[in-house]
């Protein structure tokens, strides 16, 4: 009772003020959006919004001044994303990540544990010759992998991206669920992005600070942001 | 991204039934409309080739535009634009000028995007082709004169 008269009294205040609750302003006609902790997620997904992110910004700083770049994108393809990275003068892969793992695993996580299952996902999802990549764009998709997958995802991916390349993935710093939000991402700019809630997924496994550095142990670097949909930005460098 | 509905094609236009499967090469100089099983290539000269949504297709595809319904496992390449409506579902490399994904399409593989070089004015007097095009490109194809924006301008 208490939760829902705060709730309402904060969405009075934020949409008397014409912004969202964080004073960030309305962008393109969106709703304003709860932060993850406050959202209904069990009623229905939240609007989709559009805001800052420091992943996505260095993520497109590493690119500047470079066309001609080879780009993995693992988003469900979408024309935002496809159109800002070739007009950036970048060959584009696509392929949707989530749907490649719904396809083999179906939504039973303890699909996830079975090595052939395992082989089959990234022969189907991430078959690409090794030093490939110059950047990967790999969203939330880690936050639905178990253990061994994630693991046997990731050593893919660091045989796929060249020396030097980035990735930014995004996993949920809340640790104390076990359904988290997935989200759809459409690149605005190159500081911007759209993010647009699609349901409840059984998270994979939880993620802090230190079983991301290890996960990305062989990386050279790994950097985090923390986002108010109870999301962490990571900005990896092979 | 383009909200038309598509309109089936027009009679007298070249078309593959749903019924019908061609193995081997299609070549065509005209507008082609495939709601069939295709293997192989299906290639055209300044021309738009649309892929219906019975349309299932295992193989490359070389067109002006290329306008995808249905599925497709090959490589496609347009010198002007590739058009993946929604329920589309390609598995293959994209070369193209331009490109539109309508939400829901389904693609996977690589988008490279090339655009064609204005032309030159035309000479007085036949002579060979300039060889600008990419050696994948039909030989010696002159395109005919084409109404509204020029070759390689970029429609929003």
């Amino acid at each position: 009772m208490g939760a829902t008269m705060l709730t309402d009294k904060l969405r009075t205040l934020f949409q008397r003020n014409g912004g969202d609750q964080f004073g960030a302003p309305n962008v393109q006609g969106y709703r304003t959006q709860l932060p993850g902790s406050l959202s209904r997620h069990a009623q229905a997904p939240a609007a989709p919004v559009t805001r800052a992110s420091r992943g996505v910004e260095q993520f497109f700083f590493s690119l500047r001044g470079t066309v001609g770049l080879t780009i993995l994108d693992l988003a469900i393809p979408n024309q935002d994303n496809i159109t800002h990275l070739t007009n950036m003068g970048h060959k584009l892969y696509t392929a949707d990540l989530i749907g490649s793992l719904d396809e083999a695993f179906g939504h039973d996580p303890d699909e996830q544990t079975n090595a052939g299952r395992i082989e089959y996902f990234l022969r189907s999802s991430l078959d690409y010759p090794a030093a490939t990549f110059d950047g990967v764009l790999l969203w939330d998709s880690l936050q639905f992998m178990g253990p061994a997958l994630l693991t046997a995802t990731i050593d893919r991916l660091y045989e796929v991206m060249r020396p030097d390349a980035y990735l930014l993935a995004f996993v949920t710093s809340n640790d104390k669920v076990t359904d988290v939000p997935a989200h759809s991402f459409r690149i605005i700019d190159n500081k911007n992005i759209l993010i647009t809630e699609r349901g409840l997924r059984a998270s994979g496994q939880v993620f802090n600070n230190r079983n991301i550095e290890k996960l990305f142990g062989n990386f050279q670097s790994v950097k985090f942001f923390l986002t108010r949909e109870s999301l962490r930005e990571i900005i990896v460098r092979r | 991204m383009s909200t038309t509905p598509f309109r089936s094609p027009e009679p007298d236009r070249n078309f593959i039934g749903k019924a019908v499967r061609v193995v081997g090469q299609i070549f065509t100089r005209e507008d082609l409309y495939v709601d069939g099983d295709v293997e192989g290539t299906i290639e055209s000269l300044d021309t738009r080739i649309t892929i219906g949504t019975n349309g299932r297709v295992q193989a490359s595809i070389k067109a002006r535009e290329v306008v995808i319904l249905g599925q497709i496992q090959g490589d496609v390449e347009a010198t002007d634009k590739v058009d993946l409506r929604k329920d589309a579902k390609l598995v293959g490399n994209i070369t193209t000028a331009r490109i539109s994904i309508e939400d829901g399409a389904v693609f996977k593989g690589s988008i490279d995007i090339r655009k064609s070089e204005p032309k030159a004015a035309a000479p007085a007097t036949p002579g060979p082709v300039a060889p600008s095009a990419p050696s994948s490109a039909p030989p010696a194809a002159v395109a005919p004169p084409v109404g509204g924006l020029p070759p390689g301008a970029v429609r929003r």
